[in-house]
C-alpha cells in the first residue's frame, strides 16, 4: 500500500529542506569569497538616511536587507514582528509616510528619507496609546505575536476610512464610508491571528473609533 | 537571496536604457511580488533600477476624456480617486477585491500587470515549470496534481497557470491601453488584450515588452457608462486570488461588456461574448469559454462562471 499523501508530502517538504541548508552553505561560502577583497561587494550595499519613531539613523545596507530587517536587526526595534516573511500574515506591518505596509516584502534601500513609525513609537508601557490600552482592556490577543502588526492596521484602517478610501464591502463608493464592523473586518484581513483573537481585536478597534468620533 | 547592484532611475527614458544595457537587470516599484519571488529564488536579478521616483504617480484627463493613470500610481490611490469610483466603479471594485490593505498601498498599476502566476508548481522550486526553468515541463499538469487554482482557457501542454490579477481584468473590460518607453526613447501604445501573451510553447514569455521596456501610464477612454460590477468567487471572504471573478459593464439596452479572471493566463474577453449579453449568462460562456480545456479539479469553473454572471445579470 502506498503511504499517505501527507506522509508523502512531508517526505518531499523535509528532503527539500535538507537540500536547501546544504544549498545555503554553499552560497554562504561563496558569498563570503565574493565580499573578501572584490569591490563588487560595495555596490551591493548602499548609504540611507531613515526616521523611526522621530529619530533619524543613517546606515549602511546590504540591498537585499528588508525594511523589517533593519528595524529588528541594525536598529534592535523588535516590536516589529517577523511572521511569514511573506506579506501574508501582517506581523511586519509599520507605517511608512503615513501609510502602512509590510516591512517583509520592502527593500530597504527603496526607503532613503522615509519617515517609519513603528509600534515603539506608538506608545510604551505606563504610557500606552489608546489603541494599545483598548487591546488590552479587551483581551484582544493570547500569545501576542501578531499583536505589534495588529496595532498597527488598526490605527491605519480607522484613518484609511476617515479619508474615503472605499473597500471590497463599501456599499456605495461616492457616499461618505461609515465606519461600520464589516468595513474593519475587511479592513484588518491582512494581518492573521492564529490565536484566533478577532472578535476581541474588532472590539477594541471599535472602541477606540467610537472614541475618536 | 542573491546579491545585486542597486541604482535609483533619473528618467523613464534612462531606466529603459539602462536596463537594456545592464546584465541581469529588472525594474522595481513597489517590490511586493519580486522581493517575495527573489526571497524564493524565483526571480534571481542581478542589478534593480528603482523607478518609484520617476513622478509616474499621477492620474490625468486625456484629451479624449479618458484618464492615463501613471504606472507608479499604487492600486490604494488608483481605487480611491474620485474619477475612478464615479466614472470607472469597476476598476475600483476590482482591486479592492485584491490583496490586503498593506499591499495595496506598496503595489503599483504597472506591478500589477506585470505581477506572476500564483501557481503552487510556480512557486516550489523543487517542481517542474516551464514558466521558472524554460522548457522543464509542468508539474501542474501530471497526474494527481493540485490544479484547482489553475486556468481552463488560452492554456496549452505546457503551462495551465492563470494571471493573477483582479485590476487587470476591469482595465480589460474598460479598453485599456498600456504606454510603455523603450530603451531608444520610443512610446509605445499597446492595447491591453495584446499585452498578456498566451502561454503555448513558451510560458515563460509573459508579455509584448521589449528587453528594457518600461510601462510608464495605462489609458482609460472615455467612460462608457451603464452598470458596472465586478463579483470575485474565492476560497475566503478576503485576502485570497480569485477561483473565478467576473467584471461586467451593463448598458440600459442590455449589450455590454464581459470579462473574466482566474481562468485565465490573461484577463479574458471575446467580442463575439460579449454580443451575447442580451441572450443571457449561458450564451455568453458558450462563446467565452468555447474550446476550454479544465482538469478534473477545474472543470467547476465552467460552471460557476456561468453561475456569476448569471447572479450578476439578476442584480438589476
Amino acid at each position: 500500500m502506498p503511504p499517505p499523501i501527507e506522509f508523502e508530502l512531508r517526505r518531499r517538504t523535509l528532503l527539500a529542506g535538507t537540500a536547501a541548508v546544504a544549498a545555503a552553505s554553499v552560497a554562504r561560502l561563496a558569498h563570503a569569497q565574493e565580499q573578501a577583497g572584490s569591490a563588487a561587494s560595495a555596490q551591493q550595499q548602499s548609504d540611507i538616511a531613515l526616521t523611526v519613531n522621530g529619530t533619524e539613523h543613517r546606515i549602511t545596507v546590504d540591498n537585499r536587507t528588508t525594511l523589517l530587517d533593519v528595524l529588528r536587526e541594525d536598529l534592535h526595534l523588535t516590536g516589529t514582528k517577523k511572521g511569514c516573511d511573506h506579506g501574508q500574515c501582517g506581523a511586519c506591518t509599520c507605517s511608512v509616510n503615513g501609510e502602512r505596509i509590510n516591512s517583509c516584502l520592502s527593500l530597504a534601500v527603496l526607503h532613503d528619507g522615509d519617515d517609519v513609525t513603528t509600534i515603539e513609537g506608538r506608545g510604551a508601557p505606563g504610557q500606552l496609546d489608546p489603541m494599545q490600552a483598548a487591546f488590552v482592556s479587551h483581551d484582544a490577543f493570547q500569545c501576542g505575536y501578531c499583536t505589534p502588526g495588529q496595532i498597527q492596521s488598526a490605527h491605519a484602517v480607522i484613518g484609511e476610512i476617515r479619508a474615503g478610501i472605499p473597500s471590497h464591502v463599501t456599499s456605495d463608493l461616492t457616499a461618505v464610508i461609515e465606519l461600520t464592523e464589516a468595513e474593519i473586518r475587511e479592513r484588518m484581513s491582512g494581518n492573521i491571528c492564529r490565536c484566533g483573537a478577532y472578535s476581541n481585536i474588532l472590539a477594541a478597534i471599535t472602541e477606540v473609533a467610537e472614541d475618536q468620533a | 537571496m542573491k546579491a545585486f547592484s542597486f541604482e535609483r532611475a533619473s528618467s523613464a527614458q534612462a531606466a529603459a536604457a539602462r536596463a537594456a544595457e545592464v546584465q541581469g537587470a529588472k525594474f522595481i516599484a513597489g517590490g511586493t511580488n519580486l522581493v517575495d519571488l527573489m526571497k524564493l529564488g524565483i526571480e534571481a536579478p542581478e542589478h534593480l533600477i528603482d523607478v518609484s521616483g520617476l513622478g509616474l504617480d499621477r492620474i490625468e484627463e486625456t484629451d479624449e476624456g479618458g484618464l492615463r493613470i501613471g504606472a507608479m500610481v499604487s492600486n490604494t490611490a488608483l481605487s480611491a480617486d474620485v474619477r475612478i469610483r464615479r466614472d470607472y466603479p469597476v476598476l475600483t471594485r476590482a482591486i479592492a477585491a485584491g490583496a490586503s490593505g498593506q499591499l495595496r498601498n506598496k503595489a503599483t498599476t504597472g506591478g500589477n500587470l506585470l505581477q506572476r502566476t500564483r501557481c503552487p508548481y510556480f512557486y516550489d522550486t523543487a517542481q517542474a515549470c516551464s514558466k521558472r526553468v524554460p522548457g522543464s515541463g509542468c508539474s501542474a499538469l501530471t497526474e494527481g496534481a493540485f490544479s484547482r487554482q489553475l486556468g481552463v482557457i488560452g492554456t496549452s501542454d505546457a503551462c495551465i497557470a492563470t494571471h493573477p490579477s483582479d485590476m487587470a481584468v476591469a482595465m480589460r473590460v474598460l479598453d485599456a491601453t498600456i504606454e510603455t518607453v523603450t530603451p531608444t526613447g520610443m512610446t509605445r501604445r499597446i492595447p491591453l488584450e495584446e499585452f498578456h501573451l498566451l502561454p503555448g510553447d513558451t510560458p515563460e514569455k509573459e508579455t509584448a515588452l521589449m528587453p528594457g521596456e518600461l510601462i510608464t501610464a495605462v489609458t482609460l477612454p472615455a467612460p462608457v457608462g451603464g452598470i458596472q460590477r465586478y463579483h470575485k468567487v474565492r476560497d475566503r471572504a478576503s485576502y485570497a486570488f480569485a477561483l473565478v471573478s467576473v467584471a461586467l459593464i451593463r448598458q440600459p439596452d442590455g449589450s455590454g461588456r464581459v470579462a473574466l479572471g482566474g481562468v485565465a493566463p490573461r484577463p479574458w474577453r471575446l467580442a463575439a461574448a460579449d454580443a451575447e449579453l442580451p441572450n443571457g449568462a449561458r450564451a455568453v460562456m458558450a462563446r467565452l469559454l468555447d474550446g476550454a480545456r479544465p482538469t478534473e479539479e477545474t472543470q467547476f469553473k465552467i460552471t460557476l462562471a456561468e453561475r456569476t454572471l448569471a447572479a450578476l445579470l439578476l442584480e438589476e
